[in-house]
Parts: structure tokens; sequence; C-alpha cells
């Protein structure tokens, strides 16, 4: 149990994919223009890390080691696939919105990592837990850096109005915006795990 | 520099220092400073005032609280002189808090993010300046009409720049005749005005003839060499010569007016003298310089001619800054070796 939990606080905050391993900054870059489109992509990513890490560890005996790359892909495919038709019918604003980012779940380094460095290696509990952690790691981080694009950018947190009109930093919900916040937010959290 | 004797200890130190070069920088930079006030009033003060101040408080802020540094480094200039140059970088009649942004984001994120003054990659003061011109596009893009110290500070009455005027005039559905008419008009009196600095603009850029005079005291100082503004004017020169060729020069302009006119509108003069020139952010080689300001000028030019901007000096600036580590690894001499 202790293990397992271990494993899980490893994902959020010693192995965070974005402020630690800084893998998957495609999406992390391009979908934080608000704390919801962020918040939506992480929890999209999440589910599929958590199912194909489960389904990986399952599977681990019976995946020849020569062809496992395109076997993980199939099955990471699948998921990403159930979670873009899923989002396309209940969610149609936010899929619209994220839009292409959705499908390349499938390649997102951080779900390949995690399936090549930890599924193809631990038992399907461990697995899930690892899947659980880094996914949420992975939520808290685009959600942080969406909330604060969000607020200098356009205003607002969540849409809820907080600076008022006048005062929006337009540039934060352009592309340099993201570089420069995420660069800010990750020397923060250095200093912050230092201590 | 080519034939450089080193004799044995003991030397005697020249007084040369950060300080020195900053103020003298500073002092090259009054003469346009004084035009500026004399155009635009209370409103080039003002702006002025807060730029310079946020900046020395933000590096001061920064070193003391977040760097915990001991020796204080506002002393020094630098900070002084970014505060002035993002000024001269600004419209006059530009809301007071919108300098201080740009002001903290120059010092904060543009310098001391970095380390401090030595290790910024990028002009601090166009880092300020780019970053306001994305975050509030309107208020960047409005300029007072020049009226003296009649000139409001909140409620100017505004008119385009020259640049913005020539852009737009292929946009607007006058009939031919006319549009040849209003762009001579433009030109013929503007030539004169942006020479003395009577053109809408921002604070710095409006008196050509007040940065040339400053730049060529610099250069005789030896505070700056001559290789990066001398080779950006040559391209600019050269770029607006050619325009005809390929199709672009603006209607009722002749070749010959328009080189004028590129030379001594917008923030070209500026920009050649004192922003491109900055230690820190420009190659050590000769002839990066002038790759250096070949760049810029070009890139400027490609900017104004087919870019969505009227201007692209601030722009052109910023991206061959980020080539200034290739540029020095090209042709450097070892200290002291002999070139054959």
């Amino acid at each position: 149990m202790n293990n397992a939990l271990k494993t899980f606080t490893n994902g959020i905050l010693k192995e965070n994919p974005t402020f630690v391993l800084v893998l998957g900054m495609c999406p992390t870059l391009a979908t934080t223009t608000s704390a919801i489109n962020g918040m939506s992509m992480g929890l999209a990513t999440m589910f599929v890390l958590v199912c194909s890490n489960v389904v990986i560890s399952l599977l681990k005996n019976l995946i020849p080691d020569k062809v496992r790359i395109p076997a993980y892909i199939v099955i990471i495919a699948t998921f990403v696939t159930m979670v873009q038709l899923a989002m396309q019918a209940y969610l149609p604003g936010i899929y619209e919105v994220l839009g292409l980012f959705i499908p390349l779940i499938v390649v997102n380094c951080i779900v390949l990592g995690r399936a090549e460095a930890f599924a193809a290696k631990n038992s399907v509990g461990l697995s899930a837990m690892d899947g659980l952690g880094i996914g949420l790691g992975f939520t808290l981080a685009l959600t942080l850096l969406g909330m604060v694009r969000e607020l200098l950018g356009a205003g607002s947190v969540f849409g809820l109005t907080i600076i008022p009109e006048t005062y929006k930093t337009l540039i934060f919900v352009l592309a340099p915006g993201a570089f420069i916040a995420l660069a800010y937010l990750m020397a923060i959290m250095n200093k912050l795990q230092k201590k | 520099m080519a034939h450089f004797i080193t004799s044995p200890a003991p030397h005697v130190h020249s007084g040369d220092s950060v300080r020195r070069n900053m103020l003298l920088v500073i002092i090259a930079l009054l003469p346009a400073y004084v035009v500026s006030v004399l155009e635009f009033g209370f409103g080039a003060l003002i702006t002025a005032a807060i730029s310079v101040c946020a900046c020395v408080l933000t590096e001061w802020f920064i070193s003391r609280f977040l760097l915990k540094e001991n020796k204080q480094t506002i002393g020094d200039l630098s900070a002084v002189l970014t505060g002035l140059l993002l000024a001269f970088n600004l419209p006059s009649s530009i809301d007071w808090w919108i300098v201080l942004i740009g002001a903290v984001v120059a010092i904060g994120v543009g310098k001391m993010s970095f380390g401090g003054l030595g290790q910024n990659p990028f002009n601090p003061a166009l880092v300020g300046r780019v970053f306001l011109l994305i975050s509030f596009p309107a208020q960047m893009t409005t300029w007072p009409t020049p009226k003296g110290f009649a000139t409001g500070y909140i409620d100017a009455e505004t008119s385009a720049t020259p640049l913005y005027y020539l852009k737009n005039m292929l946009n607007t559905d006058l009939d031919m005749s006319e549009r040849l008419q209003a762009v001579q008009d433009v030109f013929s009196t503007s030539m004169k005005d942006s020479l003395l600095g009577a053109m809408g603009g921002s604070l710095g850029e409006v008196c050509a003839l007040a940065l040339i005079i400053g730049g060529i005291a610099l250069i005789c100082c030896r505070v700056i060499t001559w290789h990066i503004p001398v080779s950006i004017i040559a391209t600019v020169a050269l770029f607006a010569a050619c325009t005809g060729w390929v199709g672009a020069l603006p209607e009722g302009m002749t070749t010959g007016s328009y080189v004028l006119y590129s030379l001594l509108s917008g923030g070209l003069m500026l920009g050649a003298f004192f922003m491109a020139t900055d230690y820190v952010t420009s190659p050590m080689t000769a002839w990066g310089k002038i790759i250096f300001g070949f760049g810029i000028g070009f890139i400027m030019m490609v900017i104004r001619t087919w870019g969505a901007y009227p201007e692209g000096m601030s722009f052109a600036i910023l991206i061959m800054n980020a080539c200034v580590p290739l540029l020095n690894k090209f042709r450097p001499t070892r200290f002291g070796e002999k070139r054959k």
C-alpha cells in the first residue's frame, strides 16, 4: 500500500511531467489558453494514461519485445479514439477548441514514456497508480498554467471575470505568453521543491 | 587594434567603466529627448519619468529581495538607460500603468531573469516594448499629434505615423489621383518634419536629426563602433532602392524619395544607433557586427514592405539578437593572434 501511495505522489511532485520531466510540451503550450481548456486536456490525457498503463501492464508478457512500440501505439490509439468520440458527443464545445490536440494524445510522449518506462515492468495495480499520479500531475500543471494565462490574458479564471477588460495583457493568451508563463511557473516550482 | 602591443605591468587604468559608457549613451540621447519634450510637452516628461523610475526600482527590488545580493547594480546606470530607451519607444500619451508594466517586463523578464547586466540575450528595452505592442495593440499605436506643451497627456489629439499612413493608403477607397495627391502631400511635408521631429510617432523616434547627432557623437567618443549603424543604414537604403524592381514601391513615390523616406521615418535611426549597438546583445567581431546590421536592415524592410505591422525595427533587432551567439563564432581572433 505504501508503495502504491509513493508511486501515486511521485507523478504529481517528484516526476511532474510538465514541471520536472518537461514532456508533452506541445499540448501544454497550445491548449492552456484558459483554465477550463487546460483542465479538459489534462483529464483526457489522464484517462488515456490510466487505461493504457493498465492494459499494457496486463499484456506485457504477451507482447514480443521486438514489436512492443507498435503494440503500445495501437493500445493507446484505441483509448484516444474512445476519448475523442466521447468528447465529440458530450462536450462538443471543448472538443472544437482542443481540436487536433485530442487525437494527438496518441503521440504524447508522456503516455508512451510511462508505457515503456513503467507499465512494461510493473504490476497492474502499480501501473494504474502511476497513470493516475502522472495524469493528475499533468492535469494540475495544465490547469495552473491555464489559470495564470487566463487571469493575465483575459482577466478571468474559469470564465469568472476578476480583472476589468481594460487591463488585460493580450500576450498571455498568445504563444509567446505561454512560454513566459510556463518558464516562471517552472522557476517557482523548482524554488519550492528545493526547500 | 590590429597591432596591439602588451607591455609588462604596471598598467594604467583608462578610467573606462560600465557607468561611464552608460552615462555617455544617456547624454547622447538627450538632444532627441529635448526635441521630444518640445514636441509632446508634459506627456514626454511623465512617460520618461515613470519608465526610468520603474526600471531602476524593479532592478533594485529583484536584486535586493529575490536574488538577495549584497552588492546592488543600479549605480551602473544601465537600468536608467533601459528606462529611457523604453520611454523613447512609447507614444507620449500612453496610460501610466502600461509604462509601468513595460518597465517591469523590460527589467524583470528581459534582464534580471537571465542574471542581470551582461547575461541577457535580448535588448531589455525592446523586450518591454514588444511585450506592450502585442499586449496592448490599440494603445501602443495611438500616436498624439505633436503640439508642444499644448499636447494633452490623457486626451491628446491623435494622428497616424507616416509609415502607418503609407501602409494603409492602399486599402482606402480613394481613387488613383486622390491617392497620389495624398501620398505626395504626406511626403513633401514629412521629409522635413521627420528630420526635425514634427510628426506623429513614439517619444524618441520623431527627430532623426537629433538621433544622428547623438549617434555620431557616440562613435566619435568610441562608445560604439561604426559597423552596426552603417551596415543597417546601408542595407535599408539598398533595399529601398531595389523595391521598384520587385514592384513593392508605394504608389506616387520615386525611388529616391522612398530611400530617404525609409531612412528617416519610424524607429530606424533610434534603433540603428542606440538599440542595436547595445554591448550585451550585439556581436563582438567586426564582421559579426556587419552581418548583424545587415540582418536587422533586411528583416525590418521585409516587415515594412510585406508584413502586417507598419514598422518592424524592434522585431528585426530582437530576431538578430537571437543570432548573436552564432555570429560570435564567425571568424573571431584569439587574443594576441595575428591574422594573416
